[in-house]
């Protein structure tokens, strides 16, 4: 297996180092970046608990070669906010809403749903559903995330 | 009643109090097993078999041997060595009929998946690639697939003498043939459920650091670190202190994650042969086809009536499809028999059961194992309404039990106590104005739209406070800061269980919530618990926590009584502030007090042991009963065969609500994965025992779009147990199949069909229609 040198910001800050050509986004984030929050639910872009946001849209990082993000902007979860006290609002709205149990699929639901909101125009409470549709969660019954979808469609209008 | 209500003013029992787990899971700090990491550790990844049944003819490992990188590739043979035998130690009588094989498959294989090789490598790609170089020949037999096949050939175990793992039933009953032979009113027919997974959103896995001689630490996914270590002691007969289980955060269990599967065992043997640090992390495809499978279940009702529609005798032949490696044999399905009288006044009852090896993965408990119970006599009592040309909601009003009624034995000999059945049932229906239903249903009917309502109604039996659950422990303690600590034997895979405890806490002690942080998930460091399982830790977790802190508040008592001149029964604490009745001079707080009795210990009375703790173990009730009506109205395009739900009231009664947010998420997630099983999930296996659903794109899980907005109708009965609290982990689960069910039924009634094979898929609908 050949080794490729690749570099590309995350969180803001600029992350070099070697991997395998082979190595999945998600792997090298998790074991080589020290960024634990996207997780492997599937490894086959089905449950989307390994959403980051890359180059501002929301990928499947086990679906994307590490080598793939050479030059680009990726965002994990752990990129919303460095500090508990001073969470991303929507964050803040998982948490008043119950949105998540075990919490394994949330930093997946998050990435989405923070791409979508930079997103102009942004979408409505439909399109947003339609987005998180690409998105498995077992433990809430998906209440209290579409509880969030519709503060989050409430504050566009 | 409990003799240890909610304080008057409580400020946090039944409040939605936000979660403290929270603060790490949305921002990504959480610590599942697959982010642990320790210093030298390998990876493991296994071969598996891909035939369901037949000899190994020959494994060459040679190759995956030379691969640099590979530090081992172990068959039954090596691993073997350690003596590990799977039994379920834990939930198996010592004689039960467990299949004598190893860890490994030693000279056959018996599903899609057995393991047959693990291989440890010093990356997980690296171990992946040395599985892949492994060749295995079989020489492949015809496997046995489904329960009338299980019925009639050769054992899936050859040491065994037939198919059976199990078999009860009631006994001979000469006059129940004549109670149906006069019977008015008799219907009867089979209802089957289709084989799911519990597919938690984390797989299984484990990290293994052996330490010398039989010592281990374990960082395990599962559901209680104390259940697991002692089953992973028992299994390889290491004395059980040496075996150390530590969990931090775990991605949903549902019954997967309980005890710990052949696989799971033959990592730790693997990395015990080594003496070096093992990792496993199960992938999907593996969790799939080998991970756990369970709701394999039919169920045959006949059911007897009189003029009047009162219920006279129900008989039941229930049969369970356990798979090839079982979680045990002896499982909680047992309940169904138990519970099928459900909440309706039964005189005569009569049932038999029966489970049975399989060529297929395993069958491992899910949320609610014994969910047939209130599938099966739930529809069948629809099934009955029309029959009859009666009301199903009048049906279930003439034999449901009243509170009068109780405690009330019923035909399986369980006393039902404190439950609110009847009450529930008319909140839940009174959501739904079913006159105005009615009528929207003949008009939308008339446009050729076929909508239908359907409700049904259980009770769910929680707590089970049975041999290893009999009980659960709190110690808690105020730190020298005023600051409070609990340590308890419970465990969350996501349920909010430390946030629910710190609520109960911070009330009894009269302290503010977020001074307590409640410490679990180390079966070193916290006493014996069986963490989740039985939708047990409300009553017995709560239980124990509302003990130890009452001892302790009235410690705090006598200190301040003692050191201000007082009597105990005089002294106030709230928000951590101490104050006496009658001395208004007096402004004083739990750190002060604390300080005194870890520093300033000549402040205390003078026989009083020194420090601010308390422990008790609370050991509950058998079982806890809490009832539950669920109403569904939905859609069926009778061209496409898609169902739409289009409403869903959960009406239900959990005793003391500790914190409204948390229960709503127990039934919701409960309903939507009954729902799932309905329409959506189905683990198929082919004719040659192969697997069919092997991705999520082939195992259907319901996501945001498929799911209705579940409106809440909370009501309280307390129970008898420190609290008044009751478990709610289950009966979501079991109460929606025939709550969706009926009101596909209720909608498809003008054909004249019954709905009774899951999953209701469209093809499924379409098919039954035309057929």
């Amino acid at each position: 297996m050949s080794l490729h040198f690749i570099e590309f910001e995350l969180n803001g800050r600029t992350v070099e180092g070697t991997c395998e050509a082979r190595r999945t986004l998600l792997d090298y984030l998790r074991s080589d970046a020290g960024c634990t929050g996207p997780h492997a639910g599937c490894e086959h872009g089905v449950c989307g608990a390994c959403t980051v946001i890359v180059d501002g849209k929301a990928v499947r990082s086990c679906l994307m070669l590490a080598v793939q993000a050479n030059g680009k902007a990726v965002e994990t979860v752990e990129g919303l906010t460095d500090n508990e006290q001073n969470l991303h609002p929507i964050q803040k709205m998982f948490r008043e809403e119950f949105a998540l149990q075990c919490g394994f699929c949330t930093p997946g639901f998050l990435m989405t749903l923070v791409a979508l909101d930079r997103t102009e125009p942004r979408p409505n409470a439909a399109e947003m559903r339609a987005a998180l549709s690409g998105h498995l969660c077992r433990c809430t019954g998906y209440q209290g995330i579409l509880r969030v979808v519709d503060r989050l469609a409430e504050e566009t209008r | 009643m409990s003799d240890r209500p909610p304080a008057p003013g409580a400020r946090f029992i039944g409040k939605r109090v936000q979660r403290k787990e929270d603060g790490r899971l949305i921002t990504g700090r959480g610590t599942y097993v697959d982010d642990v990491v320790v210093a030298g550790m390998l990876h493991a990844a296994f071969v598996r078999s891909n035939v369901a049944r037949g000899k190994i003819t020959s494994l060459e490992a040679a190759q995956a041997r030379a691969l640099p990188g590979v530090v081992a590739v172990y068959t039954a043979a090596e691993i073997d060595r350690l003596n590990g035998r799977y039994s379920n130690a834990i939930f198996d009588t010592p004689d039960s009929p467990y299949p004598d094989s190893g860890l490994l498959a030693r000279s056959d294989v018996r599903f899609v998946g057995d393991p047959v090789a693990i291989v440890v490598a010093e990356t997980r790609a690296l171990a992946e690639d040395a599985a892949a170089l492994v060749e295995v020949e079989y020489l492949v037999e015809t496997p046995v697939v489904g329960i009338d096949a299980a019925r009639t050939m050769p054992p899936v175990h050859p040491e065994h003498a037939d198919n059976l793992v199990n078999t009860q039933n009631s006994g001979e009953d000469a006059e129940i043939e004549a109670i149906f032979a006069g019977a008015a009113f008799c219907v009867e027919d089979t209802i089957a459920n289709c084989r799911q997974t519990q597919l938690p959103m984390e797989p299984r896995g484990l990290v293994v650091s052996p330490h010398g001689a039989g010592e281990v630490t374990i960082h395990l996914a599962c559901q209680s670190p104390h259940i697991a270590a002692l089953h992973i002691s028992r299994v390889f007969g290491l004395p059980e202190q040496q075996v150390r289980v530590i969990a931090k955060d775990v991605g949903g269990a549902f019954g997967l994650k309980v005890t710990s599967q052949r696989d799971e065992l033959a990592v730790i043997a693997a990395a015990m042969l080594l003496g070096r640090p093992v990792k496993w992390i199960e992938d999907r495809l593996e969790n799939l086809t080998a991970g756990g499978q369970c709701r394999d279940d039919r169920m045959h009702v006949r059911l007897a009536f009189d003029a009047d529609h009162r219920l006279l005798a129900a008989d039941i032949v229930y049969d369970f499809d356990f798979g090839a490696y079982p979680h045990g044999t002896q499982p909680s399905s047992s309940l169904v028999t138990v519970m099928f009288p459900g909440p309706y006044r039964l005189p005569r009852y009569r049932w038999k059961a029966f489970g049975w090896y399989t060529n297929t993965a395993g069958m491992v408990p899910y949320r609610g194992p014994w969910m047939m119970e209130m599938f099966s006599r739930e529809v069948l009592f629809d099934i009955a309404a029309r029959h009859m040309g009666i009301d199903p909601i009048e049906l279930r009003r003439k034999n449901i039990i009243d509170t009068g009624d109780q405690p009330f034995p019923t035909a399986a000999g369980v006393v039902l106590t404190d439950l609110s059945c009847r009450e529930t049932m008319e909140v839940t229906v009174e959501a739904i104005d079913v006159a105005a239903f009615r009528r929207e249903q003949a008009k939308a009917r008339e446009e050729g739209r076929y909508i239908g309502l359907g409700i049904a109604n259980g009770i769910e039996p929680t707590t089970v406070s049975f041999g290893y659950y009999s009980s659960d422990v709190a110690h808690i303690r105020v730190e020298p800061g005023g600051r409070v600590t609990a340590t308890t034997s419970t465990f969350s895979q996501g349920h909010g269980t430390v946030t629910a405890l710190a609520q109960i806490i911070a009330d009894r002690l009269g302290v503010r919530f977020e001074d307590v942080t409640v410490v679990d998930g180390d079966s070193a460091t916290t006493g014996f618990g069986g963490g989740a399982g039985g939708s047990r830790q409300a009553v017995a977790g709560g239980g124990a926590a509302i003990v130890a802190s009452d001892m302790l508040r009235e410690k705090i008592n006598r200190i301040a009584a003692h050191a201000y001149n007082a009597n105990p029964e005089s002294v106030r604490i709230e928000n951590g502030v101490v104050t006496i009745d009658g001395s208004p001079e007096v402004r004083s707080t739990v750190a002060e007090i604390s300080e005194m009795a870890y520093l300033n210990t000549d402040r205390l009375p003078p026989d009083m042991e020194a420090g601010l703790e308390m422990q008790y173990r609370h050991r509950p009730p058998p079982m806890v009963f809490a009832n539950a009506t669920h109403a569904c109205i939905c859609e069926v395009d009778v061209e496409t065969g898609m169902v739409s739900i289009l409403r869903w009231v959960a009406g239900g009664d959990c005793g003391q609500i500790i914190n409204p947010s948390l229960v709503e998420g127990q039934i919701a997630g409960g309903v939507v994965q009954g729902i799932a099983g309905v329409l959506f999930e189905h683990i198929q296996y082919d004719e040659n025992g192969q697997p069919r659903a092997v991705t999520l794109k082939d195992y259907l899980v319901p996501t945001a779009l498929d799911v209705p907005r579940i409106e809440f109708r909370h009501m309280c009965t307390p129970s008898s147990t420190p609290g008044g609290f009751k478990g709610v982990g289950e009966g979501g689960a079991m109460i929606s199949p025939p709550a969706l069910v009926n009101a596909i039924s209720d909608a498809l009634a003008p054909f004249g069909k019954r709905w009774l094979e899951m999953p209701l898929s469209p093809d499924r609908i379409v098919c039954g229609l035309e057929g």
